[in-house]
């Protein structure tokens, strides 16, 4: 593995391991942050790790263009993939129901499948967390069965309940916060995703791995869920 | 408790901000932080604070009126937004003395857009994710910790006492960007991919500021740029990157941008040019002008030194 590294902002590198998005790509993605860590350390600003690539954002005060780009790749050099075993595997509650989940029809008519058939499938595959982004705690997850992939509402919803359960294309993700969205949304979790990345330990984190598993709206209620339906919004 | 300064109108927005929120992007939180950054640490450096202390970013003005209850001494630096204190015009760039029963108002933007009031020792407010810095989407920092813009009868309260009067050093004082304006742009991430006559239009051509413009994003309107590459992969947004969306008008990202996306990009404007274009108005006239990165570490350094003094 090659990486490319592109010139992104005055103090920023984007270090390109992948070009296509992939399951596998997280064991690199991931080894790389940790290696990228190390070695730029106090020198470090932020580091986003994406689907392909990271972005390194260093110091300029202390590193110039150059002398950042030869850091990653002394940092990269004999990368090895990072044990894919070490990322947590979240089991995540959701109350699969059209009245929290109004695109549950539209994305089982596509499928092909009943609603059930629908949810047992979304629950059937551990999901890899790509990468976090759009808002605190969101994590972006795939790759969803091909048969559920689901384009992007034509018109965003202006508010999605917080804990929504959502497909867009091969992704699934969550809500953590009351926000606008274009993603078909399934159902809902009582996970409290935003109350966990606002003290810093967001529960999901890139390398993480999600299994969604589907409870009553009586086990939703007895953990705090919210059970007005997402289209009753104010 | 008459121990501040209460807030009895607001304007448009005005928002509790620092020198942003950092080490915790992986986590998709985003930067924050003083938009126009320089003003900001100037009106900092008025009153003898360390340079990134919060203090208030007032965007527009539109009639924010704060009432002082305890006497001290306030800066001001960024856009004249034409603010009094009981009537007598405040000068952006200086420092002045405030009494119980005063009242500070912000009326509308003379020049520029924002206006930075700073405080002895910085406003008082919780630290979140280790900044003060206020994220309405993300509903993070500010002065309650939540988020939330300022709101009538918000008290602000700040721990210094008065320091000794400071003056803008000569010629140093940040001005506000005019027409024709030269925004600096360090060329990089999927600029390849645009067309040769995309970058000669996006180089020497104008823009106009447009109105839809934020915290998270600066809209530019002009030539349309035509880039070949479709469905890219999301990846981290820096700083000031220039992303070029379908309709081939450029957005430039500001402070609190999401910090992934897969729009392609021209490059990234530096933190200096960003400061400038946070203080266009709608319809201000603008250029892009590539600057390597070298270049731009030198200037930034530069700007950075003249704190030192």
């Amino acid at each position: 593995m090659t990486p490319r590294i592109d010139t992104t902002a005055m103090d920023a590198l984007m270090v390109r391991l992948f070009d296509a998005i992939d399951e596998s790509n997280m064991a690199w993605v991931m080894a790389a942050d940790r290696a990228l860590r190390d070695a730029f350390g106090e020198a470090l600003i932020d580091l986003v790790p994406s689907y392909t690539t990271l972005l390194v954002h260093y110091d300029c005060r202390q590193l110039d263009h150059s002398t950042a780009r030869a850091r990653v790749l002394v940092a990269l050099d004999g990368l090895a993939p990072a044990d894919t075993q070490a990322g947590r595997l979240h089991e995540i509650p959701v109350w699969y129901d059209e009245s929290v989940g109004p695109e549950l029809p539209r994305v089982a008519k596509r499928a092909g499948l009943d609603v059930e058939a629908l949810i047992a499938r979304h629950c059937g595959h551990d999901y890899c967390v790509f990468a976090l982004g759009f808002a605190p705690g969101y994590g972006f997850m795939g790759l969803v069965d091909e048969s559920l992939a689901t384009p992007r509402l034509e018109t965003p919803r202006r508010k999605v309940a917080a804990g929504s359960v959502g497909i867009a294309d091969r992704q699934t993700a969550i809500y953590p916060l009351l926000s606008p969205g274009g993603w078909n949304i399934l159902g809902r979790t009582a996970v409290p995703l935003f109350e966990y990345a606002r003290r810093g330990e967001p529960l999901l984190r890139p390398g993480d791995k999600v299994r969604f598993k589907t409870i009553s709206r009586a086990e939703f209620e007895a953990d705090g869920g919210d059970t007005t339906p997402l289209e009753e919004r104010p | 408790m008459s121990d501040g300064i209460v807030v009895k109108q607001t304007g448009p927005l005005a928002l509790v901000e620092d020198g942003g929120r950092f080490g915790v992007r992986h986590l998709g939180v985003t930067q924050g932080g003083a938009a126009d950054w320089i003003s900001f640490r100037w009106a900092n450096w008025l009153l003898g604070n360390p340079l990134d202390s919060a203090a208030l970013e007032i965007v527009m003005g539109g009639g924010l009126t704060l009432e002082v209850e305890r006497a001290t001494r306030l800066a001001l630096a960024g856009a004249d937004l034409a603010a009094t204190l009981d009537d007598a015009p405040l000068t952006p760039g200086s420092s002045f003395t405030v009494r119980p029963g005063q009242r500070l108002v912000f009326h509308q933007p003379l020049a520029g857009l924002r206006a930075y009031l700073a405080f002895p020792g910085g406003l008082t407010a919780p630290e979140v994710l280790g900044s003060r810095a206020c994220t309405v989407r993300e509903r993070l920092g500010g002065l309650h910790g939540d988020g939330q813009p300022l709101a009538v009868g918000d008290r602000l309260s700040w721990p210094g006492e008065a320091p000794a009067e400071r003056r803008l050093p000569e010629g140093l004082a940040p001005h506000m960007p005019s027409a024709g304006y030269r925004l600096a742009l360090v060329p990089g991430a999927q600029l390849a991919h645009f067309s040769g006559a995309s970058l000669y239009r996006a180089f020497n051509m104008a823009w106009q500021v447009d109105n839809r413009a934020d915290r998270m994003g600066v809209r530019l309107s002009g030539p349309a740029l035509r880039c070949a590459l479709r469905g890219m992969v999301s990846e981290g947004i820096p700083l000031g990157a220039v992303q070029v969306p379908a309709d081939g008008q450029p957005i430039v990202l500001l402070n609190d941008r999401q910090t992934i996306g897969g729009y392609p990009r021209l490059g990234a404007l530096t933190p200096s040019a960003c400061a400038s274009l946070a203080q266009c108005l709608p319809g201000t006239e603008v250029r892009l002008a590539a600057q390597g990165p070298g270049q731009a570490q030198k200037a930034h350094l530069r700007q950075l030194a003249a704190w030192k003094a």
